[in-house]
């Protein structure tokens, strides 16, 4: 009984090629039908593999892998009912636009003039009509990935895999073929999975970002969640936007914490369950929740924490200025100050600013 | 082409670009550094160096009847083609000729089948892989005379009978396959995995993926591997001599003929060889020609 659904569920899944060291170690995960997930994370970090276990190019070690309530461990990707957009596309170049959407249909033995005419209808609803008769090497990249997507797509897949289908495009056309994607996933309206090793391209378009380290998961959910709630060191550097400070513990008063190093930051208990007097404890702050007042000027009502700062480097963004302080001795602690803020009363590097936030910003790390 | 410009993006400002610009970007004539003509000289000197003593015999094969085996010419005929296929004092032309071509037909047949099915085996590394290169490739080292030797000697330790498609098939062989592994790794070498794997992902079985993908891709390639055991046996001398026989292949024939026809129909011969290498190398290339014009049209626009 073959189920529609694309609802993926990982459990256990471990993956090690030399029998030494796990790539991808006991991960579990469940991805609903339907979801952009983005898995994310530096190179080396076992995304790409899970996307393979996935996808039948390579077996777990260990562990389940459940797609719409079947295991499918050891199923080729046709039983599955996966597909997989490769890096680079690895369009065939013997073949035309046309003749690689067929290709799917070909190898099932479909007659030439049904598979064609598959295909035509595929070509334009990815808007390639008039380069069905191209040949790969004649397209720019942006067309590539179209056709990529129409080849995986023309075997009505429950889940599409994608593995950083944006990294060989220029910056400008990746932000269009970004949105491409989600109106394809959305028309076609089954999961994507996509591994990526960039923040914007995650938070941009998954509804669900895998933050990975060493072939474990460090965080899963909601890309809102991820960025502005990470749950450690790790997550809140790597998604950025956030400033980390480590400091030990000097008092807790009920609701909150005071953090004694640099000096006396107040932190919201929040999530974490318990804090002791002495502990190590990170926290993070976001960057443009960080606001910059000259020594000796009223802090904003509600403004409690300021650390003295000297401003060590000023980048222009456009819309906000990012300014670098020396806050904390071993850590970065950048402001961003939205740009109208900043010309009004501009600094300049060496200026000695306090950086001050509300209470409620700091975020204490697990 | 013209899909190409058709992507350009048109623009109204076209018409004010003038010609005069293109001076520019022409390489001037004068310009060519001293260096340039250095190099020229050498290259000519070297082609005729390569192509002039094979010139020699071409020519002196177009005698007339009073011709001898050095200049200057006399006359002018095809007297010593005809001779070299009618004339039984000769040799058996005919006879070798029809065997070295069977032979080196076998041979590429053999060296692109199994340098492909080598090139499939490595595309993965396995236990022993390089000893089993090595192995490969030592052959390549050995003297082809001693080799040749060797065959013939084993064969007739062997009680076997010597002939041009037993004993000199397998001694042409040890010298087809590692050049046709050789070959075939560089051109699996640009071959992307990934487009086996887009294959498998799309449902094709490992066949399909070899008929439908890797065999159309690599086709040039095959062509390449092809030649090259082509012509490395029909112009095979030294692992052919101790393993043919009592038949000759051509180079044997030749080789004997410069020992007693003292006559330029020697030279015919050379220039009929030389005929059907080129017809060869030409076919061959123009068969990598179409598949790639082939493809070219098929994307036309």
């Amino acid at each position: 009984m073959k189920s529609d659904r694309g609802d993926i569920e990982l459990a256990g899944v471990c993956k090690s090629f030399d029998g030494v060291t796990n790539v991808v170690d006991g991960v579990n995960l469940r991805i609903d039908d339907g979801a952009y997930c983005c898995f994310i994370g530096p190179s080396g970090c076992g995304k790409t593999t899970i996307l393979r276990m996935i996808a039948g190019h390579e077996d777990p070690t260990a562990g389940e892998i459940v797609i719409g309530g079947q295991n499918v461990v050891g199923l080729a990707p046709v039983q599955r009912r996966t597909a997989m957009m490769f890096q680079s596309y690895a369009l065939f170049p013997h073949l035309t636009v046309r003749e690689n959407i067929a290709f799917a249909l070909r190898v099932r033995g479909q007659s030439k003039a049904d598979r064609l005419r598959a295909a035509d209808a595929m070509i334009e609803k990815v808007r390639l009509t008039q380069f069905a008769d191209r040949l790969p090497a004649q397209l720019s990249g942006g067309q590539q990935q179209r056709v990529a997507l129409a080849r995986a797509a023309i075997t009505e897949p429950r889940v599409l895999l994608l593995d950083e289908p944006l990294s060989a495009l220029d910056e400008q056309l990746r932000v269009q073929m970004r949105q491409e994607l989600r109106r394809m996933q959305q028309e076609l309206g089954i999961t994507f999975i996509h591994v990526t090793h960039t923040q914007l391209e995650a938070i941009a378009l998954a509804d669900l970002v895998v933050v990975m380290e060493q072939g474990k998961i460090k965080q899963a959910g909601a890309a809102r969640d991820v960025y502005a709630h990470p749950h450690d060191r790790y997550v809140a550097e790597f998604m950025g936007g956030q400033n980390v400070l480590s400091g030990r513990v000097e008092k807790v008063n009920g609701a909150s914490f005071t953090l004694g190093v640099p000096s006396g930051i107040e932190v919201p208990l929040q999530a974490r369950p318990t804090v002791n007097v002495g502990d190590q404890v990170d926290i993070a702050v976001r960057r443009d929740d960080v606001a910059l007042v000259r020594p000796g000027r009223d802090l904003p009502p509600g403004y409690t924490t300021s650390l003295p700062s000297r401003v060590l480097a000023i980048e222009y963004q456009g819309y906000f200025v990012k300014v670098m302080l020396d806050t904390v001795p071993d850590d970065e602690f950048v402001a961003y100050v939205p740009e109208k803020t900043f010309f009004a009363d501009p600094f300049t590097v060496g200026d000695v600013v306090m950086a001050t936030w509300a209470t409620g910003s700091a975020l204490p790390l697990a | 082409m013209s899909a190409v410009l058709a992507d350009m993006p048109k623009t109204g400002t076209s018409k004010t670009v003038v010609p005069a610009s293109t001076k520019a970007i022409a390489p001037s004539k004068g310009g060519r550094p001293w260096t340039f003509y250095v190099l020229a000289t050498l290259f000519a000197a070297y082609v005729i160096a390569l192509y002039g003593p094979m010139f020699c015999i071409y020519i002196l094969s177009f005698q007339d009847i009073r011709g001898g085996l050095v200049f200057p010419m006399k006359g002018q005929s095809l007297h010593w083609f005809v001779d070299l296929f009618t004339q039984v004092r000769t040799g058996d032309v005919k006879g070798s000729f029809d065997r070295s071509i069977k032979l080196a037909v076998i041979v590429t047949i053999i060296t692109v089948v199994v340098s492909f099915l080598a090139g499939l085996g490595f595309r993965k590394r396995f236990r022993g892989d390089t000893f089993v290169f090595y192995v490969m490739i030592g052959s390549l080292v050995a003297p082809g005379l001693v080799l040749g030797l060797g065959t013939g000697l084993l064969f007739q330790a062997l009680g076997l009978n010597a002939s041009w498609y037993t004993s000199a098939l397998g001694a042409q062989l040890s010298w087809t396959l590692p050049f046709g592994v050789l070959v075939m790794f560089a051109v699996m070498s640009r071959f992307n995995h990934a487009w086996e794997e887009a294959a498998y992902d799309l449902g094709a079985s490992r066949w399909q993926s070899i008929r439908l993908v890797m065999i159309p891709v690599l086709a040039p390639g095959l062509v390449a591997v092809a030649l090259f055991g082509f012509t490395l046996s029909y112009d095979e001398f030294a692992r052919s001599l101790q393993t043919a026989g009592s038949l000759n292949t051509l180079p044997l024939e030749i080789w004997s003929m410069t020992l007693n026809v003292t006559s330029p129909s020697l030279y015919a011969l050379g220039t009929v060889t030389t005929i059907v290498s080129f017809i060869v190398i030409g076919a061959s290339l123009g068969t990598i020609v179409l598949i790639q014009k082939k493809r070219g049209s098929q994307a036309k626009g």
